[in-house]
């Protein structure tokens, strides 16, 4: 499968990164050899193969139910958790108009 | 003082505890070390001169009251601008975090404070981790201390940790942290002399590091020599309930047990990892690894991984994949940068502020993980590479049963020239050719020197051992270490 200009424009807007129409261009060959290259990986017989989804066998931890038990991930930080936002607004993250 | 910048965790922190020369000594000494080669080799984005400082003075007034040292007592080290640090500037080397002040301490980062170590600043490396050579960070390229014999061009450190392997083997910093995707600590080791492991994954936390690829993101130890790393696994590991994957282990001391007597121990050679045309001086020093280890009392096999050649375009889907869903975070709204045209729209900043704060490598992926990810492409691309992953990790577990450890080559060249693979993104990716596998399979590894090539620059053999025995990956190591004697520094011309 190869990818043209259309798809990488789709592909960015998904992806939210605005692309000028040079870099398009310049992405379009440097994905179809990128997705060449992976695309071997078609030759490879994985009949009865499950998909990988842990690489070291683990299991899956409930934290204890208490609000704040670790202060580091806990609540009641707002000032915080706001203070690298680009555009604080009374406590909250401001952000453009939504509705247009 | 310039003779303490020689010496590493081990010897600092034993010459700290027996009274030789204090931590605010080193401390001083390497600052010193870093505010002078730091404009030339580009290693860190910013120096914390005092936060060595001060945990140095803490370090000598605990050990003047009488009270117990840490396992790093007054060890400088230069901190990977990938982890989250309270108070100081944390980047991932991209733009888009610039001026991003955490107001917490990544898991890894407190223990090594907590075990007496002070940081020398944060480390320079590729954007988001996402390189080979440290030419894809916003802050500039960090240049390798080594030089070829008889030329002065400026050689790549490796990627994505070249921060930190510059730092260590330019000998401003005592260690380095480093994380792990597909090879970011041992190729960039491998790249400038010194030793680096990446642990199993899940033996150190990721809690407060920047995120990549989380199935296969692993910090660990970049430092002088086998030993240094055992010690500063000792501090970085162990388990964290902040971090799901994080295993509920106890951390081993592989520091003590240490031994490179090798008797009875099963090393294997995988031929799919000798290549068409595989550099001869890469091949020669293959060889030699392989002689020191029956020298060590080994016996040498010959083993086969027979998917080693899907291992690359394997990465090359889950690693963007998982990348294009992490960096998705990356909005202008919590934090970073912003960028906010006359009039836009929610969306319209989305997408102003991600092409104007990501780098051209970091959109690259982005775009092939949203790509493999996307409806009608998901099973042929994605689920096909975790199919084929469970294979890989599947020729690492038969491969185990025969034997205790595998050798290959780190790299399969030395260090390249800073612009020789940065017009074919493939060229590069193909770097990581050794070191990929073993993290797709989430087994500990690490680079350790060998010698130098026929050019003068160093070359690392890298050893991969079963999931949890670090220890067996360290021991060999040591042996490797001890028979090399690998003593080549780069000459100082900064």
């Amino acid at each position: 499968m190869s990818v043209a200009p259309a798809d990488v424009a789709k592909i960015a807007t998904l992806a939210r990164i605005k692309v000028t129409e040079a870099e398009l261009s310049a992405m379009v060959p440097e994905l179809n050899g990128i997705l060449a290259w992976v695309e071997q990986l078609g030759e490879v017989d994985v009949t009865g193969v499950e998909p990988m989804t842990a690489v070291i066998p683990n299991h899956l931890r409930l934290r204890a139910d208490v609000v704040g038990a670790d202060p580091l991930t806990g609540g009641d930080i707002r000032d915080k958790v706001l203070a690298n936002a680009p555009a604080p607004e009374h406590g909250f993250f401001g952000v453009p108009k939504v509705i247009e | 003082m310039s003779e303490l910048t020689e010496l590493g965790i081990a010897a600092i922190r034993d010459g700290v505890a027996k009274g030789d020369f204090t931590a605010t000594e080193v401390a001083g000494a390497f600052n010193a070390a870093v505010a002078e080669a730091n404009p030339a080799l580009n290693a860190f984005i910013v120096t914390t001169p005092d936060h060595a400082l001060a945990a140095a003075a803490k370090v000598d007034a605990a050990r003047s009251s009488g009270q117990p040292l840490g396992k790093l007592a007054g060890v400088p080290i230069g901190m990977k601008d990938l982890f989250a640090t309270e108070g100081v500037q944390t980047t991932a080397a991209s733009h888009i975090l610039e001026g991003f002040i955490p107001p917490y301490e990544s898991t890894v980062s407190q223990k090594l404070w907590d075990a007496g170590a002070g940081m020398l600043g944060k480390l320079n490396l590729d954007q988001f981790a996402m390189g080979s050579s440290n030419e894809t960070s916003a802050f500039g390229n960090v240049i390798s201390p080594w030089r070829a014999t008889g030329d002065t061009a400026a050689r790549a450190p490796g990627g994505s940790s070249g921060g930190s392997s510059s730092a260590v083997a330019a000998r401003i910093a005592a260690a380095a942290t480093g994380t792990d995707t597909g090879g970011s600590i041992r190729q960039p080791a491998a790249f400038t002399g010194i030793s680096g492991i990446k642990p199993t994954y899940g033996r150190c936390s990721r809690w407060g590091i920047v995120a990549f690829a989380s199935s296969l993101d692993q910090a660990g130890p970049m430092a002088r020599d086998v030993t240094d790393c055992a010690i500063m696994l000792e501090a970085m590991a162990g388990f964290d309930p902040k971090d799901s994957t994080s295993l509920d282990l106890p951390v081993p001391q592989w520091s003590t047990n240490l031994s490179d007597d090798l008797k009875g121990l099963k090393v294997g050679i995988p031929r799919e990892y000798r290549l068409d045309g595989l550099n001869a001086d890469v091949a020669k020093s293959w060889d030699d690894g392989i002689a020191w280890l029956k020298d060590a009392g080994a016996q040498v096999v010959d083993i086969s991984l027979p998917h080693t050649r899907y291992a690359l375009p394997t990465y090359y889907i889950i690693a963007p994949a998982e990348a294009s869903s992490n960096l998705a975070r990356y909005d202008g709204v919590r934090y970073g940068l912003r960028e906010l045209p006359e009039g836009a729209g929610l969306q319209d900043m989305y997408a102003a502020t991600r092409a104007a704060g990501f780098g051209p490598e970091v959109k690259r992926r982005i775009l092939i993980g949203t790509y493999v990810l996307s409806a009608g492409f998901y099973d042929a691309y994605y689920t096909q590479a975790q199919k084929v992953r469970t294979l890989i990790a599947r020729d690492f577990e038969n491969a185990f049963k025969e034997v205790d450890v595998i050798l290959t080559p780190t790299a399969p060249t030395s260090a390249f020239a800073l612009g020789e693979k940065t017009s074919d993104p493939l060229e590069m990716y193909l770097n990581d050719v050794f070191s990929v596998p073993a993290s797709l399979a989430g087994l500990p590894a690490m680079s350790v020197p060998a010698g130098l090539d026929g050019a003068g620059l160093p070359l690392g053999l890298h050893l991969i051992g079963r999931p949890f025995d670090e220890q067996g990956v360290l021991n060999a190591g040591l042996a490797i270490e001890r028979r090399a004697g690998f003593a080549a520094k780069p000459a100082k011309w900064w």
